[in-house]
């Protein structure tokens, strides 16, 4: 019989067309869906679980839903509030697919019998000379890569991505030829667990609420607001100060203030990471590389140097609104060669 | 769909193809409603009430005692709330236990958020309930006791006919929720002394969506779905008439079929000996004798019951891990749980049952296919094995 795969099932096309791909290629795939949340959110809820179970019948696949909600509370839900409450902008999806996903599925999907884990990501793996690396998805529009910075090599080797070396429009059309496109659900992109109404009603119901200040660097007051959760730094909308010009969060110190500034003063060069993790071999001394510090932006040139457990990393050019809490994934072209937590910038 | 070995009779049963045809007259030109007055309705109360009667027969009950409802949860639901309202002056103590059905659970836990007080009756590691701990909590407020007949994970049989000799004797009406016994043990409401009864038809090769409540004459209830004059007053709905004539046919075919529970029990038994002489750090759970004929549950120390299902689902074997209601949580079984059984060890829990089209080749072909599957999660379990998941 050929290598059992375990396929994650989101209920989108995107997992369904690298189900549909797998079982072309001759393997043996059974879905498996999670249900990680239930309140009227937009992703791996009774819904979505529901599409994917469509798509498994039409792909004629075995496929099973695994209610992974209380892991999934208390690994990324509290996670992410606990991040907020500490003035940081949580990275939930990185956190996801490192505990969940590629974490206790993928494990649930060994004690399956599979020999390997796919998701319908846009990323690549590709071994050169047996040794695995982690690439940029080949529609640079849709690269995940960034999120998946997060795995170790032992990991990586239990997973497949087979639609990285698609483009999205290609997905698009295999998924019309399938006569999958009408069962998946809508793109997921926003942090699947909140409701419609965004982050700071979520946070205020977890947190509470109380008087923040509102001030610049001077520490002249400039106003106060109750809901002292949810800011991320760079932010300008919503603060409702009238200064007569711009003003962005500069910092976030939730019960205590948050501090407003023009523009200009966003930018630093750099930052220090956390809690490495080095996908290729760690760096001796510096390395030019391109750094990514959140999801959707590009890779800058920058000179990265491991210093007792943490990364500093100097940038070429001056970066707006480097956020404690992101990720720094760290390319050298299409490679991801490692990532680190951003603890403090400048 | 067409090779599954069948092995999950306690969630529900194929219907019998003597019971589809039995009701397909009632879907196709038997649709009158058996409350209006031309001869096409007259045909269907006539079906509805001789279906009352084959139900009554098999309990032993009059057909007057007979009330149809939507199956199992519904008449447990109304059994409970339906006596509770109708007692509320009298008294607000109900005693059930701990390894009742949802059913019966969720609707005490409702009405204890009510103001009434529940005794949730323990039992011991075969789970069999405490009978002592019943009769010492009986008061004067005491205004029901509910204990199941049999146990839907583990098919322990319950001393109903004590618990119900015990309630008779200080006046106070006592329910069973007999889902997982009627149609596979013998049984009569007059000998047993229940004054209540819930059925399903489902359960024992009847169609879904149709049960009933046996209620004894002169047992004080409500009714539960307030409406028209049907099913004299105490259940307002149209009839289900298909559904009601399959649950009718059902009755019949277990009244004549009641014999097959051992050929049921030996196969069982065969699964049992075959399993725990390939698999080590096997339990049984239940009580060994006192339970039901095709009922089969175990625990596999250090694996997960989720994984063993799942691969014995890729083998074409359908099984299950506590009751169908509960197998998506991850919570440990309440039933487990209550006979004392460590959570660790109630994780790996398994549940075969067997019924009458379970064959001799389809239980050595489990206990072919259990032991390699077993073994191979052992082996790479990643907690090693003493930690499953």
């Amino acid at each position: 019989m050929a290598d059992l795969v375990a396929v994650a099932m989101s209920g989108g096309v995107d997992s369904g067309v690298a189900a549909a791909l797998l079982k072309k290629k001759g393997h043996q795939v059974v879905g498996l869906t999670m249900l990680l949340w239930g309140e009227g959110s937009r992703c791996c809820s009774p819904q979505e679980v529901r599409a994917a179970r469509r798509i498994a019948q039409k792909l004629a696949i075995p496929h099973y839903t695994l209610d992974l909600r209380p892991s999934f509370q208390r690994e990324v839900v509290d996670y992410f509030v606990a991040e907020y409450k500490r003035g940081r902008t949580p990275n939930p999806c990185a956190i996801c697919n490192q505990r969940i996903k590629f974490g206790l599925l993928l494990r649930k999907a060994l004690s399956l019998g599979a020999k390997r884990l796919a998701t319908g990501h846009y990323a690549r793996l590709e071994a050169h000379n047996g040794r695995l690396s982690l690439q940029k998805g080949v529609d640079a529009q849709k690269d995940q890569s960034y999120f998946l910075a997060r795995l170790d090599r032992r990991t990586l080797g239990s997973i497949l991505f087979p639609i990285g070396g698609l483009e999205k429009g290609e997905v698009r059309e295999l998924a019309q030829k399938l006569g999958l496109a009408l069962e998946g659900k809508r793109e997921s992109q926003e942090v699947c667990f909140l409701p419609p109404g965004g982050v700071a009603p979520f946070l205020k119901e977890r947190l509470g609420s109380g008087k923040t200040k509102i001030t610049d660097r001077g520490g002249r007051v400039l106003g106060t607001t109750d809901n002292p959760y949810g800011f991320t730094l760079g932010q300008r909308r919503g603060l409702k100060v009238a200064e007569g010009k711009p003003l962005y969060v500069l910092e976030i110190k939730p019960m205590e203030e948050i501090v407003l500034g023009e523009e200009r003063d966003l930018y630093a060069k750099m930052l220090w990471a956390t809690q490495p993790n080095w996908i290729e071999e760690e760096p001796l001394g510096k390395a030019r590389v391109w750094v990514k510090i959140r999801s959707r932006q590009e890779p800058s040139p920058a000179v990265i140097e491991p210093q007792g457990g943490r990364v500093r990393v100097r940038f070429d050019s001056p970066q707006r609104a480097i956020t404690p809490g992101q990720l720094a994934v760290f390319y050298q072209g299409e490679k991801v060669l490692g990532s680190g937590w951003i603890e403090e910038v400048g | 769909m067409s090779d599954i070995i069948y092995m999950d009779h306690n969630a529900t049963t194929p219907m019998a193809p003597e019971v589809l045809e039995a009701m397909v007259p009632w879907l196709r030109e038997g649709y009158g409603n058996p409350s209006s007055i031309y001869r096409l309705a007259q045909e269907a109360r006539e079906a509805v009430e001789t279906a009352r009667e084959k139900v009554a027969d098999l309990l032993g009950a009059d057909p007057s005692e007979i009330y149809f409802t939507s199956g199992g949860t519904e008449a447990n639901n109304w059994a409970i709330k339906g006596v509770a309202w109708a007692a509320k002056e009298k008294g607000t103590h109900i005693i059930t236990s701990k390894i009742e059905h949802h059913s019966i659970l969720n609707v005490c836990r409702y009405l204890e958020g009510l103001g009434f007080r529940v005794t949730w009756a323990d039992v011991d590691r075969y789970g069999l309930v405490d009978i002592d701990q019943i009769s010492d909590s009986i008061t004067d407020q005491t205004i029901l006791i509910s204990i199941m007949f049999a146990n839907n994970e583990v098919g322990t049989i319950e001393p109903v006919e004590e618990i119900a000799r015990l309630a008779k004797e200080r006046g106070i009406p006592f329910h069973t929720d007999a889902v997982q016994v009627v149609g596979k043990l013998p049984l009569n409401v007059g000998e047993l002394g229940v004054d209540l009864l819930s059925l399903s038809g489902h359960k024992f090769y009847g169609p879904k969506g149709i049960g009933a409540l046996y209620i004894r004459k002169g047992t004080k209830l409500h009714p539960f779905h307030h409406g028209g004059e049907h099913e004299r007053g105490m259940r307002a709905g149209t009839e289900n008439v298909p559904g009601i004539v399959g649950l009718g046919k059902a009755c019949q075919m277990a009244q004549e079929g009641i014999e097959d529970e051992e050929r049921v029990k030996g196969l069982r038994n065969r699964l049992w000996e075959g399993l725990s002489s390939r698999i080590d750090d096997i339990l049984l759970n239940g009580h060994p004798e006192r339970r039901l004929a095709g009922t089969l549950n175990l625990c596999v120390k250090y694996v997960e019951g989720e994984s063993m299902l799942l691969n014995l689902d890729m083998e074409g074997i359908a099984a299950s891990s506590g009751s169908a209601c509960t197998s998506g949580s991850l919570e440990p079984s309440h039933v487990l749980t209550a006979m004392g059984i460590p959570p660790e060890v109630a994780h790996g829990s398994l549940r075969f049952s067997l019924g009458r089209k379970t064959t001799e080749e389809e239980v050595e072909k489990v206990i072919e296919v259990l032991p390699p599957i077993v073994e191979k999660l052992r082996a790479i379990s990643p907690f090693g094995k003493r930690r499953p998941l």
